[in-house]
């Protein structure tokens, strides 16, 4: 290709609706219309809340992101959308979009993996992915290892969660604390003041015997379920619950639990370039502390600014450019949108 | 060159109209494959009317009442198409399409149409014997409507013991839709979803203790 590809980027597989623009590995718009305040009541995401939202922000959304970008759609070399995995409802409402854009503007459609999309985002921040890398994605839906050796073709799962997202403690563990939803970053606020030693919350899935089977694997529900018992002894009490310090004390637990397994599954493949990302990658105590433990490792580490972090189209656009750049197959125009797309597909 | 299409029941049907007549026209009944079956269709109607794309002046869309989820491909498919080549989107009423088809078939005295609401209810609303929508569109369960009039839609195949005088068809066509549209038949709306029920949701209760 004479220039560099321009792909439009469509993401819908949660509540954010998301549409980016990214020129090769510029990043050109990143629109993101987000319905998390229609859940916030809810304690949680609403499919139906979310899909309908998506419907309605849709076309304001890409006409905002093709401002942004000074582009026309006419211009696009492809579209590109996440089909899974996600919400299936949710999910229907931007692939139909994309298609839609596909159809009117004569355009190749690459349906993707939203988790690649994640790892692939970071191209627009930091150049070139150092291939192999371990990527590290953690949000309120997903909690995953991987090893990525071509984001275009495959990653490989080395581990996830057993049980509950790590984004989905914090929401229940600020629910727990009367906290506002969504709880990651106000548990990461409240974290602040207090200390991460103030109680000994247990780290998921780290015993020897759990190692054996779950070397890479994640466990949060027990953590939520320490957490609830040590609140509710203090209630009983009679005794002020000390939320800085809980917040604090839970943070570490997970972030302890989510660098400690990424650095060694990084040692034990030989890798040395450690990505983060999802929504749990903005807060600030894992940044840091997967920074001093990798330091010590010599490895790097790379996490995409928080608004990259989050599920955005920017992401999606960010994997389509890469997939056109090195001439993947786009999809059919029958692409089906998949709740449970796996991990190991990265074009539909 | 109007484009006319559906998605609100089981059908997705998709219609190309010249202005004078249904040039080209394209129904696949699958409830769980809208997503997959309507650009499909869409271009595939394009193809058999050797029309391009940027030949579409308008969009006609159905805006339900029906089940969410393949109401919203339809929508949001209508919506795009007419953003990105810039022509205008209509909504039509999608038991309104039903109507207009008993009409031309000449039923010739009030009817009901009804669909299928899952849930054990169906979206309906009443017509005169000319077409002309009296009441509704709204949901109900099939036996606080039970009718011996004729009932056109997927209600009456669904629910007999309500509605015994079933008639075609059980589907909306877009090509009636279109057709309807073109000879103002029926009336155009804002391709606005109507969902005529609220998102299930429950706000949490008080915090479950777990010791
Ligand atoms: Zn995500």
């Amino acid at each position: 290709m004479a220039s560099e590809p321009l792909v439009l980027g469509i993401e819908t597989s949660c509540d954010e609706t998301g549409v980016g623009v990214v020129r090769g590995h510029t990043l050109l718009a990143d629109a993101v219309a987000s319905s998390v305040d229609e859940h916030a009541r809810f304690g949680g995401v609403v499919p139906e809340v979310a899909s309908r939202a998506h419907l309605e922000a849709m076309v304001p959304t890409i006409e905002r992101a093709c401002e942004e970008a000074r582009i026309r759609p006419y211009d696009v070399d492809a579209i590109a959308v996440t089909s899974g995995p996600g919400l299936a409802g949710a999910l229907l409402v931007g692939v139909a979009a994309a298609k839609a854009l596909a159809v009117g503007l004569g355009k190749p459609i690459y349906g993707v993996n939203h988790l690649a999309a994640h790892v692939a985002v970071d191209q627009v921040e930091h150049g070139p992915l150092p291939e192999p890398c371990i990527a590290l994605l953690v949000s309120g839906g997903h909690s995953s290892l991987l090893e990525v050796s071509d984001v275009t073709q495959g990653v490989e799962p080395l581990g996830s969660t057993i049980d509950d997202a790590a984004g989905e403690a914090f929401d229940k563990v600020a629910r727990l604390l009367g906290l506002p939803f969504p709880g990651g970053p106000y548990i990461d606020r409240e974290a602040r003041s207090g200390s991460s030693v103030a109680i000994d919350f247990p780290r998921g899935l780290t015993s020897q015997r759990d190692l054996q089977r779950h070397r890479f694997d994640f466990s949060f529900s027990g953590l939520k379920t320490a957490v609830a018992r040590w609140v509710e002894a203090r209630e009983r009490s009679g005794e002020p619950v000390p939320v800085a310090d809980v917040a604090a004390s839970f943070q570490e637990a997970v972030c302890d639990v989510l660098t400690a397994k990424a650095i060694d599954a990084a040692a034990h493949r030989g890798i040395e370039d450690l990505l983060i990302g999802g929504g749990v990658a903005a807060n600030s105590r894992l940044r840091v502390l997967a920074e001093e433990r990798a330091a010590g490792k010599g490895i790097r580490v790379r996490v995409p600014r928080p608004k990259l972090c989050t599920d955005n189209g920017a992401m999606v656009a960010a994997l389509g450019a890469e997939l056109v750049a090195r001439g993947r197959t786009p999809s059919a125009l029958d692409l089906p949108a998949d709740s449970s797309m796996p991990l190991t597909t990265v074009v539909a | 060159m109007l484009l006319a299409l559906d998605t609100a029941t089981p059908a997705v049907t998709v219609a190309l109209h010249d202005g004078e007549r249904v040039v080209a026209a394209s129904t696949v009944v699958d409830a769980r494959r809208h997503g997959e079956l309507l650009a499909t269709g869409i271009t595939a109607v394009l193809d058999e009317a050797w029309v391009a794309r940027q030949d579409l002046t308008a969009i006609a869309v159905g805006v339900g009442p029906g089940p969410f989820t393949g109401l919203r491909v339809g929508l949001v498919t209508a919506r795009t198409l007419g953003a990105v080549l810039e022509i205008p989107v209509y909504g039509v009423c999608t038991l309104d399409v039903l109507a207009a088809e008993a009409t031309e078939s000449g039923i010739g005295e009030p009817f009901l149409v009804a669909t299928d609401a899952r849930r054990k209810e169906v979206y309906w609303a009443s017509y005169s014997g000319l077409g002309h929508r009296l009441d509704g569109p709204q949901v109900s369960r099939p036996a606080d409507l039970a009718t011996d009039r004729p009932v056109v839609g997927r209600g009456a195949v669904l629910y007999p013991e309500a509605f015994p005088s079933g008639r075609a068809p059980e589907h909306p066509s877009a090509a009636v839709l279109a057709r309807a549209l073109a000879e103002e038949r029926v009336e155009p709306l804002d391709p606005e979803p109507l969902y005529l029920r609220r998102p299930d949701a429950a706000e949490p209760g008080k915090r479950k203790r777990v010791s």
